[in-house]
């Protein structure tokens, strides 16, 4: 939720869940409102509704492999540098507090993370560019809004998503509308 | 009415449909077996899902893949929310890619052990087996597991092995291995294989001519109940140990689904085998609803102590390295701060009971990184245990870089579950269970790093090809309006208006807090005849209570979180009696279960084969009357029963 105006309130790299009073001082008043974004319907009270972001994961969000069909898992190295890349996106929790940070209502950062996490990979290689159009696709038919480049997301992140998940995305989405045409 | 400590022995279990012969080809003979459904046929068959864990989640999106339609349920939000996202540590596999002397043979060995010569060696060695195809399946799906330079996979040990098995993702295991799952489920959902019900409860369990044909599901958000019907049902909906109300659990998690199985005839497997965990941040008051596990892998560097003297006040660092018990070390050389958790719990409790345990409340352990931050420096240390730390430090406030954490043992795991068959069918035909929520495979411990391994093993593998031989046999149509169904509904809106009418006086989180007290107490990590007894008086009388007197505010027309509690600690309630009963039952110590009055000399765990090397499955017989014990005989042909020792 959004504690004194910022998602996740004012501790770094922290969730609402992690967040102790003590980093309040004592008597003082605490407001704290639902993630508001156009995509985020409020349920009840606090409660939003994130189902979007579900149906963005479900537009690409994957690497298609069927359950029996895996080679062995030293077959494809990968290299560490990579693999390490891949994981710090892979990080994201589809919180929504990047959204909710965001003026546009963007979820850019949640989408650069998922697109940056399975791009750094090997196996994520065959349905890049299909995943990357389909899944901008769906954001901005969700009602999530563009990304103009103001950063609020990665501040508000407690997962610490790094902005240039977001260069990233932009970068495959161009090679692959450009590599369609 | 039946005494509170009565019941019935009744038919042993002798058929659990595992294949005989030699170990190594009973699985693949088991899966020749199985009748094959035609493809055609499977897209006809409905089968419901319950759970979106690592279980639950891989085990729809392997049946959509296959052709099956599957109807998926959480209560959560999204299905990537399902409490598997909270382990930390690691999944085994015996991939023997260290070349340390791994193998599915001591895996299989291993868990056996580990779980004190209480679980099925068919199961086990399944188990181990398929270890090796889950980390193949995981990485094709892009899990960011740990590498090392040259890009090959890493691996640590982890709680109680001796071999570097453990693969791992920082300290998101679980979260990233579930992504994996919920991403080939949101795959499915794409594709119309999966139809998803998210914030959507399971309340009943339809049976119809003896089959479990569906459920009866209340939407959370508008508060409408409904019935939907399948050929079969999978029940994945994870562990118990919230019964203690404080527990390493996620708030959510509960016993509703199982335990609506249970009452219409599935068997409930040993649940009195629950697992303390030793490494979690100790409880600082009362008020406190929800504790945090530290991961055990912070034990292959940190070293455990407390003082030598009872009631020792001074500051950790103030006393010196000569007046400090390394109590693990000492009773343990062999294994020293990696014993099995029951052991390294029991050992932190036995220390804290003759007064030596510290931090406020007495109730703790020092887990002490110094030596390590001598011996590696404090990068590779921070490089390790790094995020682990950082997460002490937010909740406790103190850094341990410099003073060592306090650790004290709580709730985490519970080994006893849905009695299940080798093709994880229930005694109802056509409940299937998996993950947590069945008793399968862990015995009366379970050891780090294999409930993930399980939870996948059964969803991805296991479960979508035995399911195929109870479908292929044929499932005839049911009716929307057929009477079980229609009895079915009329009986989760009766709870649910009943929930809502009694307008007590006293909150639901009071009366899980007394029932929680009185199972740490009583149904803990020690446990006496005394105090079951006590516990088996208290709680009839407190579920008396709650039917009278609880208050649960709002209606039942909306979201309602207040009602949704109040139906868990219900089914609580009622759990937490059979628990009392199973623990007073097992007059032997073993894993988890340890009974004071069945301990060797040097007080570990004593074991009776002779009397109880099997498993306990109980059948409800109705509310206050005596339930009845099913045995199911332990066969031991290739890990001969010792008593454990880790000295
Ligand atoms: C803090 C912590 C750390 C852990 N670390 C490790 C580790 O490092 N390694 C390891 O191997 N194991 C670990 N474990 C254990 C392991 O995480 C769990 O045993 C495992 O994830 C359980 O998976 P599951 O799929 O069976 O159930 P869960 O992940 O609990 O999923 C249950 C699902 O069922 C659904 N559900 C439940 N009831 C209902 C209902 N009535 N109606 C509808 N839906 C319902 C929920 O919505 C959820 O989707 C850890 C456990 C904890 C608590
Ligand atoms: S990118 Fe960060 S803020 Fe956005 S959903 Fe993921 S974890 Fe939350």
């Amino acid at each position: 939720m959004v504690i004194n105006g910022e998602p996740h309130g004012p501790q770094k790299a922290t969730t609402t869940c992690q967040l102790h009073l003590r980093h309040f001082s004592d008597g003082e008043t605490i407001t704290v409102e639902p993630f508001r974004a156009a995509a985020f319907g409020v349920v009840k009270d606090l409660v939003v509704d994130r189902g979007a972001f579900d149906r963005i994961i479900a537009a690409g969000g994957y690497v298609s492999a069927p359950t029996g069909a895996a080679p062995e898992a030293h077959a494809t190295p990968v290299p560490k540098r990579n693999a390490d890349r891949a994981f710090t996106a892979a990080a994201c929790i589809g919180c929504g507090a990047c959204v909710a940070a965001c003026p546009n209502g963007s979820a850019s950062l949640f989408l650069g993370a998922k697109i940056t996490h399975l791009g750094e990979l090997p196996q994520g290689q065959p349905e890049r560019s299909d995943r990357v159009i389909r899944m901008v696709k769906t954001h901005d038919a969700e009602g999530f809004g563009g990304c103009t480049n103001t950063g609020e997301c990665a501040v508000a992140c407690p997962k610490e998503i790094p902005l240039d998940v977001i260069s990233q995305l932009n970068r495959d989405y161009l090679a692959a509308v450009t590599h369609r045409r | 009415m039946a005494s509170y400590s009565d019941y019935i022995v009744g038919a042993p279990l002798v058929d659990t449909a595992a294949p005989d012969g030699p170990i190594e080809t009973r699985w693949e003979r088991r899966r020749f077996g199985v009748k094959l459904v035609n493809p055609a046929n499977k897209r006809k068959m409905k089968v419901i899902v319950v759970g979106t864990g690592l279980a639950g989640g891989s085990a729809a999106a392997t049946l959509a893949e296959l052709g099956y339609q599957v109807s998926s349920f959480c209560y959560q939000d999204s299905p990537r929310r399902a409490h598997s996202i909270a382990a930390q540590g690691g999944i085994n596999a015996a991939k023997n890619y260290r070349g340390d002397g791994d193998s599915i043979h001591r895996l299989f060995y291993d868990t056996v052990k580990g779980g004190d010569f209480r679980s099925r060696e068919s199961n086990v060695h399944r188990l181990a087996e398929i270890s090796v195809q889950i980390i193949d399946q995981c990485v094709a799906q892009g899990v960011p597991f740990a590498r090392e330079y040259g890009g090959l996979l890493d691996t640590r040990s982890f709680g109680g092995a001796q071999v570097s098995r453990t693969f791992y993702a920082r300290g998101q295991t679980g979260q990233q291995l579930l992504l994996g799952a919920y991403q080939a489920l949101e795959r499915q959902i794409d594709a119309g294989g999966v139809t998803m019900y998210s914030r959507h409860e399971m309340l009943e369990l339809i049976v119809v001519d003896g089959r479990a044909r569906g459920i009866v599901a209340r939407d959370l958000v508008t508060g409408e109940t409904r019935s939907h019907l399948a050929d079969a049902v999978v029940l994945a909906s994870g562990g118990y140990g919230n019964v203690f109300y404080l527990s390493t659990n996620a708030k959510g998690c509960n016993v509703t689904a199982s335990w609506r199985a249970h009452r219409k005839g599935a068997l409930f497997a040993n649940p009195c085998y629950t697992q303390i965990h030793p490494t979690c941040i100790p409880v600082s008051g009362d008020h406190q609803s929800k504790l945090t596990l530290m991961s055990e892998s912070l034990r292959n560097d940190g070293r455990v102590w407390v003082p030598q003297k009872a009631g020792d006040s001074r500051a950790p660092r103030d006393i010196p390295e000569a007046e400090r018990d390394y109590f693990l070390e000492r009773q343990y050389p062999a294994f020293g701060n990696l014993v099995p958790r029951d052991i390294a719990s029991r050992a932190a409790k036995n220390v804290c009971d003759a007064g030596r345990g510290v931090g406020p409340t007495g109730l703790g352990v020092y887990l002490d990184f110094a030596d390590a931050i001598g011996r590696l420096g404090r990068p590779a240390v921070a490089a390790k245990y790094g995020n682990l730390f950082q997460m002490y430090q937010r909740i406790t406030g103190e850094d341990p870089y410099e003073v060592p954490m306090r650790i004290f043992p709580a709730v985490h795991y519970t080994m006893g579950g849905l009695w299940v068959d080798y093709d994880l069918q229930s005694s109802i035909p056509g409940l299937f269970v998996v993950g947590e929520a069945n008793f399968s495979d862990h015995g009366a411990n379970r050891l780090g790093a294999s409930a993930l391994m399980q939870g996948l093993a059964d969803g991805y593998f296991v479960l979508p090809n035995t399911i195929g031989d109870y479908l292929a046999r044929g499932v005839e149509p049911v009716a929307a309006d057929a009477p079980e169904v229609r009895e079915a509904e009329a009986a989760v809106a009766g709870r649910v208006e009943k929930l809502l009418s009694i307008d007590g006086d006293r909150t639901v989180d009071s009366f899980h807090r007394e029932l929680g007290h009185l199972m740490w107490d009583h149904c803990g990590m020690e446990r006496t005849a005394e105090g079951l007894h006590k516990a088996l008086e208290r709680i009839p009388e407190l579920r008396r209570e709650f039917w009278q007197s609880v208050k649960v505010p709002g209606s039942a027309a909306t979201l309602n979180q207040s009602l949704e509690k109040a139906g868990r600690v219900a089914d609580f309630l009622e759990l937490g009696e059979l628990m009392c009963l199973d623990a007073l039952h097992r007059e032997e110590s073993c894993g988890g279960h340890f009974r004071a009055e069945s301990q060797t000399e040097d007080h570990e765990a004593a074991r009776k084969d002779d009397e109880f090397s099997y498993v306990a499955a109980w059948e409800f017989t109705g509310q206050g009357s005596a339930p009845v014990l099913h045995k199911e005989d332990l066969h031991f042909e290739y890990v001969t029963p010792s008593q454990r020792s880790y000295k």
